[in-house]
């Protein structure tokens, strides 16, 4: 008896083996190594916004069993959903915190590559398409924000689509496009819905893919300083792996102490006819270039203000989603200073403009 | 002859390719059309009854209903009044009266408007457009300036 059960699990795993091919992937997981220096730490961070994000589509489908996404209902099921349902508060704040912190951990994520400057080539890719993710996890936020139709959000609303309508040539078409109509309303509501809870994970599962590939063909950079001298490295499993591990689970204590002990709020119901509350503030990670538009007067010289700041924070933008293309020289030489002074202004600007948009 | 095969199948290319690129705009274009909202002709109101006079105190601001949009109407002292639409000018909040400094104020960046509506201070760029006043009776009426 005791024999036969080895070569009956040795069977399967053939069954299995010619059936799959699963036996290239072990292999390739067993040779695949990580670096280790004093900067393997920020490697995490890429780990902790994946989970975050799983942990978004898990409890946002909980949340769509009982969300309804008109005017005349959904700040009323928010508020079923965190009164009447077992644990509703729970799955909405934790749902609401991890949104915040896997955007948090994204930041992290970014501009520890950029100061490890892991986006050298042959990985312009993998930086483009995560920015692009960080991207649509604003989208996400700037979306979601406004499902449960409570005062702030609204506002927050129209002030955001309405900067859209300053784009030159398209800003009306986009604006309308965004609020499905002239103004924010019901067709606003049900259409950042569709944007929240179809177009945006599709479009986020297919370019995180291409992330994650392009993440395992090239594997994980070694900052140039470390040099190629430095051979010392793990086994991403179990080793490395197991950390992650670890690392998601602090993670999620950090994520399950936020959403019990500081549940989020909902407010007050949305009213048209209200005036706009004093205190009207985005979400934080809008925070920097909300009070950026606040100081920039109406009109500088002949230029409106709010096209100023649009371009302003576009060019920026760009200028951020090219820096691979303009840290190294010809020979391939990574300008670590130049890029790490970009890095470090980036930073500043973002602390201290979010932070006097927080008090202010 | 080999030159001839090269054109040949350099016309097939482009009769596949144009093709196909048609038939990916054919489906495209009504996709896009669709997303873009049509326009729902508003109701246009040129005068709404705001309410009674002796609902409003005199140095204070009442946000009433003009159409489907929201306008502000303040009672500056026993006789005089005035109307806004009150929307801001800078980006689509909606304004309010504070009484202490008789000045119309809108939360979302700060901008101020003295009592006529212009800019007193903050990003909005222009007054806020101005309605007229009417009292018939003992009711107040708000209409669009011609
Ligand atoms: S929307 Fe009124 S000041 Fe910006």
């Amino acid at each position: 008896m005791r024999s036969s059960s080895p070569s009956a699990r040795k069977q399967i795993v053939n069954w299995i083996e010619e059936r799959t091919g699963w036996g290239a992937v072990r292999e390739f997981i067993e040779h695949k190594k990580v670096p280790i220096h004093s900067a393997t730490i920020w490697y995490y961070f890429g780990g902790i916004t994946l989970f975050l994000f799983l942990i978004q589509v898990l409890t946002g489908i909980l949340l769509l069993l009982y969300y309804r996404p008109t005017p005349n209902e959904a700040y009323e099921s928010v508020q079923f959903i965190m009164t009447q349902v077992e644990f509703g508060w729970l799955i909405r704040s934790v749902h609401g915190w991890s949104a915040n912190l896997m955007i948090l951990s994204a930041f992290i994520h970014m501009f520890s590559v950029v100061f490890l400057h892991s986006y050298r080539k042959p990985r312009e890719l993998t930086w483009l398409s995560g920015l692009a993710l960080l991207g649509l996890s604003l989208a996400f936020g700037f979306s979601g924000y406004l499902l449960p139709w409570n005062t702030i959000a609204y506002f927050a609303t129209k002030v955001g689509t309405d900067m859209a309508a300053a784009v030159p040539l398209v800003g009306d078409w986009l604006a309308r496009f965004l609020r499905g109509g002239d103004d924010v309303g019901g067709a606003t509501l049900t259409r950042f819905f569709g944007f929240h809870v179809a177009v945006l994970p599709g479009v986020t599962t297919i370019l995180l893919l291409v992330h994650l590939a392009l993440v395992q063909r090239f594997g994980m950079s070694s900052p140039p300083w470390v040099g190629p001298g430095n051979d010392k490295q793990m086994g991403f499993f179990p080793n490395f792996f197991l950390r992650e591990l670890m690392a998601w689970y602090a993670a999620l204590a950090v994520l399950g102490s936020l959403a019990a002990l500081f549940p989020l709020e909902l407010g007050e119901k949305a009213d048209p006819f209200a005036p706009a509350p004093a205190g009207i503030r985005p979400e934080w990670y809008f925070l920097a270039p909300f009070y950026t538009l606040k100081l920039i007067p109406s009109r500088v010289w002949i230029v409106d203000g709010e096209l100023l700041g649009l371009v302003g924070f576009s060019l920026i933008a760009v200028w951020w989603a090219l820096l691979p293309f303009w840290a190294s020289n010809r020979d391939g030489i990574v300008k670590v200073r130049r890029v790490t002074g970009a890095g470090v202004a980036l930073l500043a600007y973002l602390a201290t403009f979010s932070y006097l948009g927080y008090v202010k | 002859m080999h030159s001839m095969e090269t054109q040949r199948r350099s016309l097939v290319g482009w009769l596949l390719g144009g093709g196909l690129t048609a038939s990916v705009i054919s489906f495209l274009y009504p996709a896009v059309r669709f997303m873009q909202p049509p326009k729902v002709p508003e109701a246009s109101i040129n005068e709404t009854v705001a309410g009674k006079i002796d609902e409003f105190k005199p140095n204070s601001g009442t946000i009433v209903k003009f159409g489907n949009r929201p306008a502000l109407l303040i009672r500056v002292n026993e006789t005089e009044w005035r109307a806004f639409n009150a929307i801001c000018t800078h980006l689509n909040c909606t304004v309010q009266f504070e009484q202490p400094t008789s000045q119309i104020w809108c939360a979302c960046h700060n901008g101020r408007f003295d009592i006529n509506g212009q800019v007193v201070s903050g990003p909005p760029p222009g007054p806020l457009e101005e309605f007229q006043v009417r009292i018939r009776e003992d009711e107040v009426f708000i209409s669009k300036r011609a």
